[in-house]
């Protein structure tokens, strides 16, 4: 029987064309700077091949997504914060919040800043209006420290063609004492490029969530998106991610904080949804003595694919980062997470942690660490590891023994593994989220 | 009514083709009465506490457990227990994330479900109130509620966290395998005082050693030889101290001629 091979006449990459770059520019009358950095991005997107057997994509298999429909920008079509879950919008802690903007589709359904907070000099709003509003920041911080066009295809994919997202500035020796939240939701399926942009001048202090979410969707959908966390010199920063797609998207995303001298970046990273996460998730340690904790936790299930890179840079003296990332896989599911810190030459008394704990749930699950240090000094702590348990009968048959139920201990024994993560999270309705998580992914 | 484990005939092994471990034990205890069985290293106890548990580790090939004429074989160890089965293990196993506290609450709020399924369980002041109660009576720190279960903890106090267990979860029929061994004196008298304290009307227990020391001081009606997977000895009290007195080489002795002269 002869065997008739088919072309495959679908996108391998995603279908955009410099025309699309100019007219969004166009549409938004955006500064001429702007539009500048876009067209440049562009091109280096152009001159980039699609990363393929690079060591950190070597492991990414992307080759199945349908760009022709997750290149697709969302347009707004009137969906209102009405759309959004409820668990997306509670805060973090507590019944108040500093300020709250949610984005449908990209476009700002609610925004709202407290009084006290505004008074303060403190911006809060959607990247469209932040814009207008404080161009200058913008040009100052927006893609020129943290993420760069220039880190890699999606990145400059997002530089050209990002199209919603957040601002958040905090100016000197000022504190928004209350959480900002931002929620970013897709009610449609399609391509969303998102950026968020955290700036905190000197000795300024915040905490700020982000949720990612979308409904569900029978087409692929792709978020481009990047982070940009910015703490100026003794500033302190916590910052939550929730991310929590729908299973028919695919996540390239970058993510960096940058941590001035003796400031202090607290991050929290929750993966939980999307078909595909290729995150780049990296703390820069720049002034001397800075602090940062990273602290992941991801859950897999049917058919996902998280792939978390993180980065430790180390490029001042006397400088601390502690991640803890811990996982767990289920189903035909998998996960990746690599490791590196480095340092700069000579960065004397740094001190760097680096932890991945995976727990698979099942024989078909597949889950790989690699940690990796790179480091050019010599009076130096830091230590890396990567572990993998299962779930084991002893444990079971013990709470079993005194009458818990089968799946009830198998809850308590996963909510357990990922304790030591849970209670690095300093708010109590993050932890319950994740544990919220845990027992839909086990039970529901 | 007094509860009556009956264990019929029981055979067990670790795999189905394995050689037997358990080899035709016969034993029945009731409420309120207090068993010891005693044996040397490798003789079957702790497989026998492990069979009765229903720890799926093993098999068994033949024979009964029966709780009050009901068949523990066809329920899992979850369900025993709610039976009114306890077992203080030899080697508790280390839960990291899951506080003491927090596990002992999920077990009584088991019990409640098991019993309505509508119910809310435990208050959480009720359950702090007899917590604190029962943790002062065995002399355990009421910090321990807080620390993950048995992670770090010491001998003694693992021992002693499992004679807490038994009384929160007020068993009928409880079996201690080896709750005395390595315990310094101390201990072993917390650890007995505390099992003493439940014995009686309410509970029957079966207390396994490899020792005589702790029948000091937890006084058994009834002593049992376990040897080569069955009982070949009962008593009372005094078998204990003869035990004691003759070591094992005398059961192991008596054994083999037994056995001799069957064939």
């Amino acid at each position: 029987m002869a065997v008739v091979r088919r072309r495959s006449t679908l996108p391998q990459a995603p279908v955009y064309a410099k025309a699309d770059v100019e007219a969004l520019s166009d549409e938004h009358d955006e500064p001429a700077w702007m539009r500048e950095r876009r067209v440049k991005a562009w091109e280096l997107y152009e001159n980039t091949p699609m990363p393929y057997m690079e060591e950190e994509w070597r492991r990414t298999d992307y080759r199945h997504i349908r760009w022709d429909q997750a290149s697709t920008m969302v347009a707004a079509n009137g969906a209102g914060a009405e759309q959004v879950p409820a668990k997306h919008l509670e805060p973090l802690t507590g019944d108040e919040q500093g300020g709250l903007l949610v984005l449908v589709d990209g476009k700002v359904v609610r925004r709202e800043l407290a009084d006290e907070l505004r008074n303060q000099g403190i911006v809060f709003a959607d990247l469209r209006t932040a814009l207008s509003e404080h161009e200058e920041l913008l040009r100052e911080h927006f893609m020129t420290a943290a993420v760069k066009a220039s880190e890699g295809k999606f990145a400059a994919l997002h530089a050209a063609l990002w199209d919603h997202g957040a601002f958040i500035f905090v100016p000197r020796n000022r504190q928004a004492t209350l959480p900002l939240h931002v929620v970013c939701y897709n009610s449609r399926s399609g391509a969303a490029m998102g950026h968020v942009l955290v700036v905190l001048e000197e000795n300024a202090g915040a905490t700020v969530q982000v949720e990612y979410a979308s409904s569900r969707g029978d087409e692929h959908a792709s978020y481009i998106g990047a982070t940009e966390l910015i703490v100026g010199d003794a500033g302190n920063l916590r910052f939550v991610s929730l991310q929590d797609w729908n299973r028919e998207t695919f996540e390239f995303s970058h993510q960096r904080g940058l941590v001035g001298r003796d400031a202090q970046l607290d991050w929290v990273n929750g993966v939980m949804g999307s078909r595909l996460t290729k995150a780049f998730i990296e703390v820069d340690a720049v002034g001397t003595g800075a602090n940062a904790r990273v602290s992941g936790f991801f859950f897999a299930d049917h058919g996902q694919f998280f792939d978390l890179d993180t980065q430790q840079n180390h490029n001042a003296p006397l400088t601390n980062t502690d991640l803890l990332f811990k996982g767990a896989a289920r189903d035909n599911a998998r996960t990746l997470w690599q490791g590196m810190i480095k340092s700069l030459p000579k960065m004397q008394k740094i001190d760097g942690y680096q932890v991945c704990r995976n727990l698979m749930l099942s024989d078909e699950a597949r889950m790989d660490s690699i940690p990796g240090l790179e480091i050019e000094a010599d009076d130096v702590a830091c230590s890396h590891a990567a572990t993998f348990g299962t779930l084991e009968e002893e444990p079971i048959y013990y709470l079993m023994s005194r009458g818990i139920t089968r799946p009830q201990a198998q809850l308590m024994i996963i909510e357990g593994f990922f304790d030591e993560l849970l209670q690095r999270i300093p708010f109590d309705r993050v932890r319950r989220r994740l544990m919220d998580e845990i027992e839909a992914k086990i039970i529901g | 009514m007094v509860a009556t484990l009956e264990i019929r005939n029981l055979h067990a092994s670790v795999d189905a083709d394995d050689d037997l471990i358990l080899n035709g034990v016969n034993l029945t205890i009731r409420q309120g009465e207090v068993h010891a069985l005693m044996g040397p290293n490798g003789s079957g106890k702790s497989t026998l506490a492990n069979v009765l548990m229903g720890n799926p580790a093993y098999v068994v090939r033949e024979g009964q457990i029966l709780l009050d004429g009901e068949d523990l074989l066809e329920m899992d160890a979850d369900e025993r227990s709610r039976a009114g089965l306890f077992l203080a293990f030899q080697y508790p196993v280390a839960i990291p994330g899951v506080t003491l506290g927090n596990f002992l609450r999920h077990a009584i709020n088991a019990r409640l479900k098991a019993e309505d399924p509508e119910s809310k369980g435990i208050p959480i002041p009720q359950f702090a109130r007899m917590m604190r109660q029962k943790m002062s009576a065995l002399e355990i720190d009421q910090s321990f509620a807080g620390r993950y279960l048995n992670e770090g903890f010491s001998g003694g106090e693992k021992k002693r966290a499992e004679i807490l267990q038994m009384a929160v979860l007020e068993p009928r029929i409880a079996v201690l395998d080896e709750t005395d061994s390595g315990l310094d004196i101390d201990a072993l008298r917390i650890v007995a005082d505390g099992v003493n304290s439940l014995t009686g009307p309410d509970m029957g227990a079966l207390v396994i050693t490899h020792y005589q020391r702790i029948l000091n001081h937890i006084k058994p009606d009834f002593v049992h030889v376990l040897y080569d997977g069955r009982i070949v000895e009962s008593g009372g009290p005094a078998l204990a101290l003869e035990l004691e007195e003759k070591g094992y080489e005398w059961v192991r002795e008596k054994h083999h001629l037994l056995q001799a002269a069957e064939a």
